[in-house]
């Protein structure tokens, strides 16, 4: 089973949009939402949910304000200054709770409570593409690298349940938590850049991330011609560091088109965008073997 | 006053929004960059950088000489950073949240603070006297909240001397990092653009923000493109636009060459002074609500 992931570093550079083409392209696969944090590939895909179960992950301390008696020891033990005083009654902010368990260890009085977190919830949905396991974790929750490996595994699951030998991610922007992730494992990286000084900066971060965990990295510039000379930067970078270029798009108002549609850009008919990238999905699916 | 400027999606154009208005602002002002996985604030605002530091989190380090394998740090460890394995206490630094529970605990003192690097903190001032900081995580580290606290508590110290105001590139998404990069600010500012993944993520945004109860604004990026999803969802929820960005190639050029867009031409400019009026009678109203 062969596992790819699409990413990108800087947001908004269409991971989204070639992660719903390609999932079209691809007859045998199962399509997997990385992006638990601001999820947008169901807006393409409409899955029609089989499966929903809660994500319930770490705890969160409460203050039980019957037994407090004001000590103050858990503002003081606090790293996270999540304890505040509001009319001489100490409060927690579950926003800015780590759930650390450090105030109601040392609460002398016993008078935290350490409730579970319900963060969000996870599905396994079928599309018109086939079948997709998905997230949405509540505003403001944390802890989306946990719900990424749950998504990750659940996948693995579905591709053996239905024998396809190929899990399609589209992955968080950024290089952290919930991006390394799902990073572990995975035989590529397809990085979708832009040709901006933002767009070279990020991709390399993200590469560099990549080449941390040994996963093999492709990338994509989108819009190169906007600007030729950045593009050239882009893939001389590249070449000077063994990562695989699998092709260029244009900019093309067809791609918002398509979204406003809800269709991917590669069910738009007679679509110069549509063929190439096409082509890009056989150099991708060239890399694999 | 701190305005912070967000998205929930990716690429939507906050870094072009906090650069334009940090450029354009009269009074005297921190640009400071809090997408600590992918900063490019610095791309196109060009600081000359005067401080340059790595930052920490303090972890522990074991005294085996003193550990009895008593397991009460580890029975605390929320995050599994401290086991006992055998008859050895292992550490995984990797995991570790900084709580300081396991150090506070230890009834031996056999625990010690040692330090994981977070990443880099860097100073520096740009067009005659505006103050710059950004946050770079390390590329490896998962957990971005510790570094974007780190830059906050050099602001408040900036700001112990000088009051000044402080505008803030929040990083994409609404979950944990979002929200502690908006959570202390006078004003969040929400950038979008009229497409269906902008207005879902918009959305999710609102909604992740709302609950901290600072005043919202929302500027439209690339308007003209996409539909009017937005603009019926502000109307109903009484958020005001403050600026709209026309869809144009040459603003999409003029950033991919790294130039600040309110530079591009006295009509950009215009916008963005505009939009730092009303930032400014935003921060009125709510002082005087």
């Amino acid at each position: 089973m062969r596992e790819i992931i699409v990413i990108s570093g800087k947001g908004g550079t269409g991971k989204t949009s070639l992660s719903g083409a390609f999932a079209h392209l691809n007859r045998d696969k199962i399509i997997c939402d990385l992006d638990v944090d601001a999820p947008d590939l169901h807006i393409l895909l409409a899955p029609k949910v089989i499966f929903e179960e809660k994500f319930i992950s770490g705890n969160e301390a409460v203050i039980i304000q019957d037994k407090c008696q004001a000590c103050g020891v858990c503002a003081e033990m606090c790293r996270y200054n999540a304890v505040s005083i509001r009319d001489e009654r100490y409060m927690i902010e579950p926003l800015r709770c780590e759930g650390c368990k450090v105030c109601v260890t040392f609460c002398p009085e016993e008078a935290i409570d350490f409730p579970s977190r319900y963060c969000g919830n996870w599905y396994v949905s079928s599309t018109r593409f086939g079948t997709m396991v998905h997230a949405q974790l509540f505003p403001g929750a944390e802890n989306s690298g946990r719900l990424v490996s749950i998504l990750r595994q659940k996948a693995r699951e579905k591709a053996k349940e239905e024998g396809s030998d190929l899990i399609l991610c589209d992955g968080a922007p950024g290089i952290g938590c919930p991006v390394i992730s799902s990073l572990s494992g995975t035989d590529l990286a397809v990085v979708v850049t832009e040709p901006t000084p933002s767009g070279l900066h990020d991709l390399q971060r993200v590469a560099d991330l990549c080449s941390y965990f040994k996963v093999r990295v492709a990338v994509i510039v989108n819009k190169f011609d906007l600007n030729p000379e950045q593009t050239s930067l882009i893939e001389d970078y590249c070449r000077k560091n063994n990562h695989e270029l699998v092709g260029n798009l244009p900019h093309d108002d067809m791609v918002t088109k398509a979204m406003v549609e809800r269709k991917v850009i590669t069910e738009m008919k007679d679509s110069n965008m549509a063929k190439m990238t096409g082509n890009i999905w056989a150099n991708v699916l060239a890399l694999l073997n | 006053m701190i305005i912070s400027v967000a998205s929930g999606k990716g690429g939507t154009g906050k870094t072009t929004v906090t650069a334009s208005l940090a450029a354009v602002w009269k009074k005297p002002i921190v640009a400071v960059d809090l997408d600590v996985e992918e900063p490019n604030l610095h791309l196109f605002l060009k600081p000359e950088i005067t401080n340059e530091e790595k930052t920490y989190l303090e972890i522990p380090v074991v005294d085996k000489s003193r550990c009895t394998l008593c397991r009460i740090c580890s029975d605390l460890c929320q995050f599994q950073a401290i086991k006992v394995m055998g008859e050895t206490l292992l550490t995984f630094p990797e995991m570790c949240h900084g709580c300081g529970g396991c150090l506070a605990v230890c009834p031996e003192k056999a625990l010690t603070p040692g330090k994981r690097e977070l990443g880099t903190l860097s100073q520096g001032s740009f067009a005659d006297n505006k103050l710059f900081l950004m946050g770079l995580l390390r590329v490896g580290e998962a957990m971005t909240p510790p570094l974007m606290e780190q830059v906050k508590k050099r602001l408040l110290k900036i700001m112990e001397n000088n009051r000044k105001d402080v505008i803030i590139d929040a990083p994409p998404g609404v979950s944990c990092p979002a929200v502690c990069a908006v959570m202390d600010s006078d004003m969040i500012l929400l950038v979008t653009e009229p497409t269906p993944f902008g207005f879902h993520d918009f959305k999710l945004a609102w909604e992740s923000f709302s609950p901290i109860g600072k005043p919202m604004g929302v500027v439209v990026n690339r308007s003209g493109l996409g539909d009017e999803s937005v603009y019926a969802f502000c109307e109903e929820k009484g958020l005001p636009i403050l600026a709209s960005i026309p869809y144009d190639r040459a603003i999409a050029q003029g950033y991919s060459k790294g130039h600040v867009v309110a530079r591009l031409s006295s009509e950009l400019e215009n916008r963005f002074s505009d939009l730092a009026l009303a930032i400014q009678a935003c921060d009125c109203e709510a002082g005087h609500a």
